[in-house]
């Protein structure tokens, strides 16, 4: 492939990897039932909550890590972790943006997140999460005019506990899995989110995620209700400073949209990945489901994946509703060390229901890339229609990519199509592109860009034009 | 497992262990042995085995299945007479052992040797010995283990250097005993250049309830030519679990094809290993349900070579409760570059009660490869049968007549003259109302 060394393209550094010192309040390391009491009387949570995080931290118990994925890391100490980890300036809870810790700010800024003016320009309301915690929540009044209540999970378990009582836990139970069960029990905040009837939200929601402490987990939680008729569109961001040790996140995401209503989640997930020999880098164990309860309702999961040095989540919908469609769109990029094994399940229960999987691998250096799914079409679902489409890019002769796709039909009148390829950049390609006069590095990024077209398009425009840059990034010195 | 159940078996093998074949060889005890010592540590796979996920074997595992070591039944030419495939040799096993007055093998040409394991194991056992050995490393299931340590007979046939062997072998395995276990082995060895074509047909004579375990093993030399055929057709009450491994030297072409109509639980594994450059391997299948028939497939294309070309085709029809299983992966190693694999499964979904669960599964570990695959889950088009019955065709023969279009093309795929016959006819009896429209 021409002249230019592919090594240097991908091996571009880290751009996030900053680190801020800030004072942090912070629990001892190691999990226990008073660590997990700890947590629930730091945030003055009622009863219910405490009980409820006891009994998941008591089945976590009983429960061993799941080893059936192709991912692979050395065992990871649970009692060397510290499960909470607030900035120390934030305990006070801040009433305005004045009020945060400069240092904070800049971080943010140096992220480009558009707390401050630029949330005006980019008509962004963020909810950011810094090692746990909520920090500021912009445009809370406006949203508020609407009924739409946004803020941090915290905040919603004191102010509108009704609301987190009925539906915590009610799409991703703390039974579900291992690292959803240690979620349950240990997590320290994230972003709720409650759309009223009939309501269309005016602005994209998002939330910016960024690990910064050392030896901190990072365990959100997000809960968006999109009650019957209304509408919105999220946004998900995550970085994390460079550090040799691994560090872990194991975040659950619930959503629940009701009769004919419609969530859109888009995430940009860029946590560390980890240096080109593999070593640190975040360890991202989440779960993701969405429960289409009612007639008519939709649930979009756009993902854009390059960071992590391990990345193992399945945003799923629950199809309960008739009529109702999911939706499922993915990019995966791993490059040098980097292990993906990603994908989804459509679980088809209501009559004429359907679903839609669009999944884009890229391999580059020594990654590995898995798209593990499950489409399920039950009696119940007559008339269902899946439509599955799994491509994988090839870049270098060590990487691998791997499809898992588990297809149940039980509706003789269900139609459920599946196609797969895996091929690499062809030489005709390149070779096209360059003799019209365009350098190989700019070739391949075009063609990997066309090759995520699909999936690009349906990001909300800022995020679309991070996640082109991104890959571009992401894929600096992988071609040759 | 349930210990209860595992002495069942290990119990049967002690009753007969002294009468099975090739007792007077140490290295053949040695080896039953520590299979059997094997299949008693893993037992049966249960659903927790992810390539057991979709198939309950608990039928089999409850069953008292007893072996016997040699065969009781007297079968006459006359009762298997519409059995036979024309114009073939043929080599007939009842209840799993070999009946010599039943086949029929004619002149065979210069360096081919057809004979029965049983046989071979008396007269010449140092022949299977380094072969028997080097297959019993690492058993993929209790099954496997079980057929190793069991073994009782099969087919042997070998073909030297550029040896052709221009008429096909039919190996006929007719069951007719109830509640009996057959454990057959069956080995083809194809040296260079070599040609041979042969049908593994299981069979039965009155529906008894019984257990068939087979394994075949084949190996190509470089540039040898293979066809194996599997046609199951078992008794309705019958369970079935067999597994083809396919070893394919260097531009080695092989084709196989699975077809199962019966039996109550049915398991096909076909794992083919292109261990030689530039080898070429195609996988056909078609597997027809009725009824609470439950029919696995699975298979595994294994390309560790560059060039190597495969390519499969499954189809299946599931009427009444039936239940199918495939599970196709396609495996790509580091420096077999230059693979090309294509792999597709199609679905007929035909009543309310009948499941398909599919998974096409890709692993590719290098890059610069040619592989997709795709699956389908469906019913017959609304718009057809419209189309049939305007032109005064009746629903339900419409509808088998769009089945039948449906299954013929795996049919029509098969080379072998007489056993695409005997194939195109078993589908019309399937959907004898196609055939009143077709003729």
């Amino acid at each position: 492939m021409g002249n230019f060394n592919l090594e240097e393209f991908i091996g571009q550094d880290y751009q996030q990897g900053f680190f801020t010192t800030l004072d942090s309040d912070t629990v001892p390391s190691g999990l226990n039932e008073d660590v997990v009491r700890l947590i629930s009387a730091k945030k003055n949570e009622p009863e219910f909550m405490r009980e409820w995080r006891l009994k998941a931290y008591r089945h976590w118990l009983t429960l061993s890590e799941p080893r059936w994925s192709t991912v692979q890391y050395p065992p990871i100490d649970y009692q060397n972790i510290c499960y909470y980890s607030a900035p120390r300036s934030s305990k006070d809870g801040p009433k305005s943006l004045d009020e945060v810790d400069p240092e904070l700010l800049r971080t943010y800024e140096k992220l480009g997140v558009p707390l401050k003016e630029r949330e005006l320009l980019a008509g962004v309301a963020v909810d950011a999460v810094f090692d746990s915690v909520s920090v500021a929540t912009t445009f809370k009044k406006k949203l508020a005019g609407l009924g739409i209540i946004f803020c941090s999970f915290s905040e919603a378990v004191q102010e509108h506990t009704e609301l987190v009582r009925q539906y915590l836990g009610s799409v991703v139970p703390y039974t579900d899995n291992y690292f959803a069960t240690l979620n349950s029990a240990v997590f320290s905040d994230g972003s709720f989110c409650y759309i009223p009837p009939g309501v269309r939200c005016p602005m994209e929601l998002s939330t910016y995620f960024r690990i910064n402490a050392k030896n901190t987990g990072q365990f959100e939680r997000t809960l968006i209700i999109a009650d019957k008729g209304s509408y919105v569109s999220y946004l998900e961001g995550c970085t994390a400073p460079m550090r040799d040790e691994n560090q872990l996140h194991a975040a659950v995401v619930e959503l629940i949209a009701l009769e004919d209503a419609q969530i859109k989640y888009a995430t940009v997930q860029n946590w560390y990945p980890g240096d080109k020999h593999g070593k640190g880098g975040i360890y991202n164990f989440v779960t993701k489901r969405g429960d289409c309860r009612g007639a008519n309702s939709k649930i979009s999961w756009t993902q854009v994946e390059t960071g992590s040095a391990i990345t193992w989540k399945y945003p799923s919908v629950i199809l309960q509703g008739d009529n109702a469609v999911g939706e499922f769109r993915s990019v995966a990029l791993t490059n040098h060390y980097q292990q993906a094994d990603t994908g989804t399940k459509m679980l088809h229960l209501g009559r004429n229901t359907r679903s839609t999987i669009i999944s884009k691998g890229i391999s580059a250096g020594h990654g590995h890339n898995a798209y593990r799914g499950l489409v399920k079409v039950a009696k119940s679902a007559a008339g269902a229609r899946n439509y599955t489409q799994c491509d994988s890019l090839l870049l270098g002769d060590k990487c691998a990519a791997h499809t898992f796709p588990y297809i149940v039909v039980k509706n003789p009148t269900a139609r459920v199509e599946h196609e797969a390829t895996t091929s690499r950049i062809g030489e005709d390609q390149l070779f096209y592109c360059q003799s019209r006069g365009i350098a190989a590095e700019d070739a391949v990024t075009m063609i990997v860009n066309g090759f995520c077209k699909e999936v690009f398009k349906e990001l909300p425009m800022e995020f679309a034009v991070e996640a082109q840059k991104l890959l571009g990034v992401s894929l600096e010195g992988s071609i040759g | 497992m349930n210990m209860a159940v595992s002495n069942l078996y290990l119990n049967e093998f002690s009753r007969v262990k002294t009468a099975l074949p090739g007792q007077r060889l140490p290295w053949l005890t040695n080896m039953r042995e520590e299979a059997l010592a094997s299949f008693r540590t893993t037992g049966f796979p249960t659903l927790r085995d992810e390539d057991w996920k979709y198939t309950s074997v608990a039928r089999i595992e409850q069953g008292h299945f007893s072996l016997r070591a040699a065969t009781t039944q007297p079968v006459t030419a006359r009762q298997i007479e519409t059995l036979v495939l024309p114009d073939m040799q043929l080599l007939v096993f009842v209840d799993g052992h070999h009946i010599p007055t039943l086949s029929r093998i004619d002149a065979l040409p210069a360096g081919v040797t057809v004979a029965s394991i049983a046989d071979l194991l008396e007269r010449e056992p140092e022949t299977l010995q380094s072969l028997l050995t080097r297959q019993s490393r690492g058993y993929s299931s209790g099954f496997a283990a079980l057929n190793v340590a069991c073994m009782a007979d099969g087919a042997y046939i070998h073909l030297a250097e550029g040896a052709v062997l221009e008429t096909s072998i039919h190996l006929l395995f007719v069951a007719c005993t109830d509640n009996l276990a057959s454990h057959c082995r069956n080995q083809l060895i194809a040296g260079a250049n070599s040609r041979a074509c042969i049908v593994e047909h299981h069979a039965m004579l009155g529906a008894a309830s019984y257990f068939t375990n087979v394994v075949t093993s084949i190996a190509a030399g470089s540039s040898a030519r293979i066809e194996h055929h599997k046609l199951q057709q078992e008794s309705p009450k019958a369970f079935h679990i067999a597994a083809v491994n396919a070893d394919l030297n260097e531009g080695s072409h092989f084709l196989s094809s699975s077809f199962a109509l019966g039996g109550a639980l049915s398991r096909t594994d076909i794992n083919v290993t292109l261990s030689g450059e530039g080898a070429e391997c195609s996988l056909d299948g078609l597997y027809m349900g009725d009824g609470r028939q439950h029919m696995d497939h699975h298979t595994c294309i294994d390309h560790s070579k560059p060039r190597g070309t495969s390519r499969e085709l499954y189809k299946g029809v599931l009427a009444g409760a039936s239940r199918a299983v495939f599970n196709g992966k396609v495996i790509v190693h580091p420096d077999a570059q230059h693979s090309d694999a294509f792999q597709t499964n199609h679905n007929l979904l035909l009543s309310e009660q009948a499941e398909v669960d599919t998974k096409p599964q890709l692993e590719i570990w290098a890059d610069d490869v040619k592989c997709s695959h795709g699956a389908t889950v469906g019913q017959l088009d609304d718009n057809q049968v419209f189309y049939l019955r305007s032109r005064g065709v009746d629903d339900s023969a419409a509808r088998a007549l769009l089945t039948h279009a449906f299954a013929a093309e795996m049919v029509d795929r098969v080379g072998l003259a007489s056993l695409r016959s005997r194939l195109d006819r078993l589908l019309r009896e399937r959907l004898p109302q196609s055939s009143e429209v077709l003729s």
